[in-house]
């Protein structure tokens, strides 16, 4: 009996210093990770401690920890100058569009860049529209205001002055910069996302296709049948990922292609723009910080949603 | 998806259509920086100028330093960067692949939240300037950049499919530690993603220019795309790279125009020359990276 009790009372012993144990016998696996943890640590979660200063009237001489608590001010400032619906709307409404014109257009010239049979050819095709992925938003600054010069560029003198229209004073009229940031958004992005898709077609087993075209399938049969529910998958993780961001603007293309011209505010202000004037240009830090932290909340709760209604669907689908 | 061999000439006539717009920008902007400056004030910027000149890239050759320094810095940034990040992020993802590790789906939940919440713009400015004080310095260009959770998850998705855990086993049974495993066996095995992640480490890069614009101010410092984002913006940044050259140059007219797309080509060039070869590993690498994690 006292033998089993000794017995007893050892593997208890070595089952509280198991977990202990463990992490010690994989202590090279933890030295290699924590490189990594402690960058992301810094990176991403010291920020998130931050999100208190949202509630606070930060002020530089007396410190962080010391600046008063506000409560709610930050929020009711930001809500009562109506520059929160209007960042609010363009930054939903820009993303939106973005992700429908980009979704449909580069599923579209995948199928395309799939159908080209020589090798060359497809080569070419695939370099070229991948090209302006590869650039800075700042060159693309520069590539629009080629265009869109109001003494010199090209729209102006090759376009609008050959047709007999009046030049347009671009950088100063707010009202066609939806349509551009759209064209530029497409124009950097499209090629990207072609090829992701192009990856997933080319993933798809050939007998698929072969079997189709004994039965006589169309074309555009084998498309809708075939190829889109096949490569459902990955639009849908990248629709996902998109939504997640929706309120998060591309800062470069906002702050790049418009040449940070102030009298495009009224229809190129997003969130993102906004929270870096409140910060950099004017010091509003109470602003800056209270957009911020709607920003993050609301992303966080739409990512987590459509997750969960992904998941509903289709749990392979989800993203966690 | 046929079987025919030919492809649809109105296939081709609309991918074609396509390249084109991609690539017609970047012409506009080659011809405006060789054109003749006279030129282009009375006629506008144009596809295939009346006259040509390379006097823009004469001025800039007179003050290279400060390209040349930008150069510099954004090189530095990049090949640090790209380095430590490669081995920061692959180690992470190493421990990670091991079905064994303990912390395996804390670190996974651990990531998965950088991903979904940030703290924001403020704190985040806070935390390099106050904190960890950092700015204008050249860590404030190279921290940011080291760890993305999304790298992280597409490397540990390649080590746990694609190398066999009985490869590990055997090695630590001769015995091999985890830091010999990690770099006698992981790494070597492990080009093909090391060489697409580093590839999208390197453009992110090369291309950045937010922290520059958030962190830098002094002027010694500014990268290459900074020092981009400053000319094209600021008229009288790009009237000090002129008047520099001018003092010593017997041209009279300052081609400002021509000066401000030169220094565009000047960034652009070096990454058309190695676009080809990356390329060819960015699409194998979303390939990889379409792998769900």
């Amino acid at each position: 009996m006292a033998s089993v009790e000794v017995l007893e009372a050892k593997a208890s012993i070595t089952r509280s210093k198991t977990r202990k144990g463990k992490l010690w016998k994989y202590r090279s696996l933890i030295i290699l990770a924590l490189p990594g943890i402690l960058l992301m640590f810094i990176n991403n979660y010291l920020p998130m401690f931050g999100i208190f200063l949202a509630f606070k009237d930060l002020n530089y001489t007396d410190g962080i920890w010391a600046s008063k608590w506000v409560g709610l001010d930050n929020f009711k400032f930001l809500f009562a100058s109506n520059d929160a619906w209007v960042i609010i709307r363009h930054t939903i409404f820009y993303n939106l569009a973005f992700l429908i014109i980009n979704t449909v257009l580069a599923i579209l010239l995948a199928i395309l860049l799939n159908e080209v049979k020589n090798k060359v050819m497809s080569k070419f095709f695939q370099s070229t529209v991948i090209l302006p992925n590869f650039i800075s938003m700042v060159i693309v600054g520069y590539l629009v205001y080629g265009f869109l010069n109001p003494d010199l560029g090209f729209v102006n003198k090759f376009i609008m002055e050959p047709m007999g229209w009046e030049p347009v004073n671009w950088y100063a009229t707010p009202e066609h910069w939806p349509y551009i940031l759209t064209i530029v958004n497409t124009w950097k992005n499209v090629g990207y996302a072609a090829v992701v898709y192009l990856a997933a077609i080319i993933g798809i087993d050939q007998e698929y296709y072969e079997a189709a075209v004994i039965d006589g399938a169309s074309r555009w049969k084998q498309m809708t049948n075939i190829t889109i529910p096949l490569i459902a998958p990955v639009i849908i993780i990248l629709t996902v990922l998109a939504i997640g961001r929706i309120f998060n603007a591309d800062f470069g293309l906002f702050y790049q292609a418009t040449m940070a011209s102030g009298m495009l505010k009224s229809t190129t202000d997003v969130i993102d723009t906004y929270v870096y004037n409140a910060l950099m240009v004017t010091g509003d830090t109470g602003l800056a910080s209270s957009a911020g932290l709607l920003q993050s909340v609301v992303g966080f709760i739409l990512v987590v949603s459509v997750n969960l209604i992904v998941r509903k669907f289709s749990k392979d689908n989800a993203l966690f | 998806m046929s079987t025919q061999k030919r492809t649809h000439p109105l296939i081709i006539a609309v991918l074609s259509l396509f390249s084109l717009a991609c690539l017609i920008p970047f012409w506009l902007v080659l011809m405006i920086s060789i054109a003749d400056e006279k030129e282009v004030l009375k006629h506008g910027y144009s596809f295939w100028p009346q006259k040509f000149s390379f006097v823009a890239y004469q001025f800039l050759a007179q003050d290279a330093e400060k390209i040349l320094r930008a150069y510099g810095v954004s090189i530095f940034v990049t090949v640090i960067g790209v380095v430590v990040s490669l081995f920061v992020t692959s180690a992470m993802a190493f421990s990670m692949s091991r079905k064994d590790f303990p912390l395996r789906g804390a670190l996974s939940i651990y990531i998965l939240i950088t991903m979904l919440f940030s703290g924001g713009l403020l704190p985040w400015y806070l935390v390099y300037t106050r904190f960890l004080h950092v700015q204008d310095t050249l860590l404030a260009l190279i921290i940011p950049g080291l760890i993305g959770g999304f790298n992280v998850i597409i490397m540990r998705t390649f080590f746990t499919n694609s190398i066999p855990p009985s490869l590990i086993d055997s090695a630590q049974i001769d015995g091999a530690s985890e830091y010999r495993t990690y770099f006698s066996i992981i790494l070597p095995l492990s080009l093909p993603v090391m060489a697409t992640i580093g590839l999208f480490i390197t453009v992110s890069y090369w291309n950045d220019w937010f922290t520059s614009l958030v962190f830098i101010q002094n002027e010694k410092l500014f990268s290459l795309q900074y020092l981009l984002n400053k000319t094209l913006m600021n008229a009288s940044f790009l009237q000090s790279i002129a008047n520099k050259a001018y003092s010593s140059t017997a041209q009279v007219t300052q081609p400002l125009e021509s000066i401000r797309m030169a220094m565009a080509m000047i960034a652009i060039g070096p990454l058309v020359l190695v676009f080809p070869f990356l390329q060819k590993y960015f699409v194998k690498g979303l390939t990889v990276g379409a792998v769900k994690g």
